[in-house]
């Protein structure tokens, strides 16, 4: 209530002057469509100086790209297009003004700079918001763009800000100004304020002060400011380090997920049943356009069609799993040559059914919104998102692998037929029928994987072959028959991946992962967890 | 002997047949189309064969060339780069075309190369490539670096201010060129070594992580920050995604493309890349009566009017348009009169401006840099003055700035200034 009476005195307060800022208004709005980029960085100033109502909607849809000049009589409106028409809105008066065909307007343009400046200019009608989140991007905003003006406003606020963050937030931007201050005291407690700050800004300006300048002079005159910036920046120096470890690890473990959910399904059909599938990665391919199609079919629920897409890829994956093994597999156990043909064969087959169905191209897979962005530790350290819910759906996909295989009567029947098919049938088991299962279950798993792997690269029919030689790979590493092995193995490959990337390049590094898996096959042909007793043997 | 006269009387019918049908095919002149339609490369090739398919049909509507109607002839060679020139063979010395619209990739018209050499043939070659290169049969009309790529880093750090550079190229023969020659022409405008940064990725790469977190820490440096690309084909789609996510967007370090244009934006959710660039020497976008005419046109004749068009697309228009206009200049489509024709020729471009065949087999470009918007259309920021003439060896690599390339005074693709020598056929 007591906002809406200080708008309404500031309204009847600005009442006689809003003639002449309408004026004011008009004339520098009709020059936009004409101007340069850069004067219409300037412009822009003015427009914020004026502040009348209805700025920021100006400012905002310019920032969007939705302000147009109607060719006819160069007036300029805020458009929303909507199938082939404009729904317009004067930018002068802020009335809707009709929809109409797109033809005869042409767009004001805006560059990456010019989204720059009007991102700052509306941060600061936001830096007084009630809204504690926008007061705080607000902040964050000016502080990428620092002049004499924001530098001012940000000050302003310091002053009224109640909440300790935004405080913080602020009282670092304005030490950052602080710093070419002409007063050594106030440089001096400006690096004081800035000390734990892990913001490169400060980095950059705190390295600034300790250079020295062509003559051998040192840029920061003060001797106790540049004891207090090279002490600054050693602690900086330490924690980015730090941090740059941790996220090389992070980086290494959530390669290693892809891998194990890559392998994971194999490890099924080829470290428990002993089948070569050349056709997994398409299984898992089909897993991937599975997520597509469920896209297509709830346009409006993307987040929640992923989710569904996890059991109808299991489904799709497994079915076409089991028909593989009823149809070809089953006729071709021991064989281990002729399988490895046939399940070629499948793939290719399978990469010609997509390729005909779905057209040749890569598919448009979206990622849902809360799939999107990164989460922050600090200025150091940030996992995105989408990795962080792979590492965990990850370890949840191998959690549930582990209790079916352990825990259930497919799982015994399983471990039993890979152990002694003849001693499994004596005791009544239907080996043929477990065999048709397990093999489904490998493949339904590979779907899933599919289903992760559409969120991290290109749905093509391509898709499977790009993983088929990882996925190998993590299951003769680990050790055939081991889920454990698997994990495990995955993730060391993505983490011995990520430790080498830096030093020797993506393309080496992946050259070298493979010359260390070589030589360590030669020295453990069984892998790093071979299975052990009688059965290993057979 | 028997057999030969029993088989004589059909001999002689088929012989009869045989010849009428070369006199049916002597009334059209055979136009070649060597482009991909299946395979990798089909999502890029494909819709080129569309493009030269409607050229011909607008031709022959005009009363086709010399009185004659044109025919194509489109064969597949399936992304396959040896294939490439066993079709391009078939095509010279079975179907006998005047000339042959085709490749995308640099290898693939390195494989060709030599068979239009020997048969002297006559190509035309749509897409922006590395240079370094100039055949008496061959017609670039797409960008030589110095149209595309050097104009591209000009107005990074003119007009953007860039400082640090980061080259992020797929690993073969078109970004590494690429990429040694700009940064030859970085350090001569007296970029140091420390603020570039070179990185190669394989083909269809997928785990950009550690790479986007480097090129994020590299441009927090202080120093405005842009990153080159070279990044070809699909590997694009994760890159931008992980560029999303790790909040990088086009203000803070912008990412200017010289692979991604419009057909390839067009299966890509372009939401999160919006304000990132792209070089090239048209875009769909652009206002002009001709564009807006031709695009029309472009719908109507695939019957889908959400239909892309762009710069190789645009660059097969110029090289048609200036084929028509050499054969009707020679009077003949002989390939050696043809050939002599072509030079200083000019045809206006769907933008605006002049394409004008130079000495050196390749064509004047207009310049321009957009951003991308929501739709996956481009907006123009800037472009150049006028058209660039396309220098075929760079001035910026310290093995080809001596040579020249001149058809018409020289007849020499690779002559060298300084040693006042022709080394012939060799071009490396």
């Amino acid at each position: 209530m007591r906002l809406l009476i200080a708008i309404a005195i500031l309204i009847t307060s600005i009442m006689p002057a809003r003639a002449a800022d309408d004026a004011a208004f008009t004339a520098v709005l009709s020059k936009l469509p004409e101007a340069s980029y850069a004067e219409k960085s300037d412009l822009i100033k003015q427009l914020v100086e004026i502040h009348r109502a209805g700025t920021k909607e100006l400012l905002n849809a310019f920032l969007e790209g939705r302000l147009y000049v109607r060719d006819s009589d160069k007036k300029i409106f805020i458009v929303e297009s909507s199938d082939d028409a404009f729904k317009l809105t004067d930018a002068v008066t802020n009335q809707t003004a009709g929809t109409v065909s797109q033809d005869g307007f042409s767009k004001i343009g805006v560059n990456n700079q010019l989204r720059r400046v009007l991102r700052a200019a509306l941060a600061q009608f936001d830096l007084a918001s009630p809204d504690r989140d926008a007061r705080l991007a607000a902040v964050k905003e000016m502080q990428r763009s620092m002049d004499a003006d924001t530098t001012a406003a940000l000050r302003d606020r310091l002053a009224k800000e109640l909440d300790s963050a935004i405080k913080k937030e602020i009282a670092n931007a304005v030490a950052l100004a602080d710093l070419s201050s002409d007063d050594a005291k106030v440089r001096l407690q400006a690096v004081t304020t800035l000390h734990g700050s892990l913001n490169p800004d400060v980095y950059n300006r705190l390295q600034g002060l300790l250079e020295k300048s062509p003559e051998g002079e040192y840029v920061e005159p003060d001797e106790a400011v540049r004891t207090a910036a090279a002490a600054a920046i050693t602690r900086i120096d330490r924690w980015r380090q730090i941090y740059s470890a941790i996220e090389t690890l992070l980086f290494g473990l959530s390669l290693g997920s892809v891998l194990v959910l890559a392998g994971i399904g194999l490890a099924i059909t080829f470290g428990v049943m002993g089948v070569i599938n050349m056709a997994h990665g398409e299984l898992m391919m089909l897993g991937a356009y599975t997520t597509y199609v469920m896209q297509l079919l709830m346009p409006h629920y993307i987040g929640a069609s992923i989710i569904v897409a996890i059991p109808a890829a299991f489904l799709v994956s497994g079915l076409m799993g089991v028909l593989i093994e009823r149809g070809i597999v089953r006729f071709l156990y021991g064989r281990p040559l002729e399988t490895l043909l046939a399940t070629f064969g499948v793939s290719l087959i399978l990469q010609q059914l997509v390729r005909d169905v779905f057209s040749p191209n890569n598919r448009p897979v979206e990622t849902p919104q809360w799939m999107a962005g990164s989460l922050q530790f600090n200025e150091a350290l940030s996992i995105t998102y989408i990795r962080l819910y792979i590492i965990i759906f990850t370890l949840a996909v191998f959690a549930v692998l582990l209790l079916t295989l352990k825990h259930t009567r497919l799982g015994l029947e399983v471990r039993a037929v890979s152990q002694n098919r003849n001693m499994a049938k004596a005791m009544g088991i239907r080996t043929e029928w477990v065999d048709a299962l397990t093999f489904g279950l490998g493949s339904g798993i590979a779907g899933v994987a599919g289903v992760a792997l559409s969120q991290l690269t290109n749905v093509g029919p391509n898709l499977g072959q790009s993983y088929i030689v990882d996925s190998f790979m993590v299951v003769v590493f680990g050790g055939v028959g081991n889920l454990w092995g698997t994990q495990i193995g995955g993730a060391s490959l993505g983490i011995i991946n990520k430790l080498l990337e830096p030093y020797s390049g993506a393309v080496l590094a992946k050259i070298f992962v493979l010359i260390f898996l070589i030589l360590f096959i030669q020295r453990r042909p069984r892998g790093l967890f071979p299975q052990k007793g009688r059965a290993a043997e057979g | 002997m028997n057999v030969i006269q029993k088989c004589a009387g059909p001999l002689a019918v088929l012989a009869g047949l045989a010849m009428t049908t070369v006199a049916s095919a002597a009334d059209t002149i055979k136009v070649g189309i060597l482009h991909s339609l299946s395979g990798t490369m089909a999502i890029s090739e494909t819709t080129l064969k569309d493009t030269v398919l409607m050229l011909i049909d607008e031709q022959n509507k005009k009363g086709g060339v010399l009185g004659k109607k044109l025919e194509a002839v489109v064969v597949d060679p399936a992304s396959n780069w040896p294939l490439f020139a066993e079709k391009a063979a078939q095509l010279l010395e079975k179907d006998k075309v005047a000339v042959v619209f085709g490749c995308w990739t640099s290898v693939s018209r390195k494989s060709v190369l030599p068979v239009f050499e020997k048969d002297n043939g006559l190509l035309f070659y749509p897409v922006q490539y590395e240079g370094e290169e100039s055949s008496k049969n061959v017609i670039y009309t797409g960008a030589a670096p110095n149209q595309q790529a050097i104009p591209a880093v000009d107005y990074l750090m003119k007009d953007v201010g860039v400082k640090r550079w980061v080259l992020a190229g797929t690993d073969y023969v078109y970004p590494r060129t690429t990429n040694k020659i700009l940064e030859a022409y970085l350090k001569a405008k007296g970029v140091k070594s420390e603020d570039i940064m070179i990185n190669y990725t394989p083909f269809g790469h997928s785990d950009w992580q550690s790479i986007v977190a480097d090129i994020k820490k590299f441009g927090s440096a202080g120093k405005k920050t842009a990153v080159v690309s070279t990044i070809n084909g699909d590997a694009n789609v994760p890159f931008y995604k992980e560029l999303a996510n790790q909040k990088i967007s086009a203000e803070d370090i912008p990412v200017v493309a010289f692979s991604v244009g419009e057909e390839e934006l067009s299966g890509l959710d372009t939401k999160p890349l919006v304000g990132h660039l792209a070089a090239w020497n048209y875009f769909m976008s652009v206002k002009s009566p001709a564009n807006d005419e031709w695009i029309k046109k472009w719908h109507a004749f695939t019957k889908n009017p959400k239909r892309t068009f762009n710069d190789p697309m645009e660059a097969h228009v110029i090289g048609f348009n200036l084929w028509v206009k050499a054969v009707q200049k020679a009077g003949t489509t002989d390939t050696e009169k043809v050939i002599a024709a072509l030079p200083g020729l000019e045809t206006p471009n769907l933008t605006g401006g002049t394409a004008k065949l130079l000495p050196n087999h390749h064509i004047t470009k207009p310049v321009y840099i957009g951003e991308v918007r929501a739709d996956g259309q481009f907006d123009v920021v800037w472009k150049t003055d006028k058209e660039v003439p396309g220098d075929a060896w760079s001035d910026f690599l310290p093995g080809s700035k001596d040579i020249e390339a001149d058809w018409v005074t020289l007849k020499c693709g690779n002559y060298n200034t300084k040693t006042k020598t022709c080394s012939g056929t060799k071009y490396e």
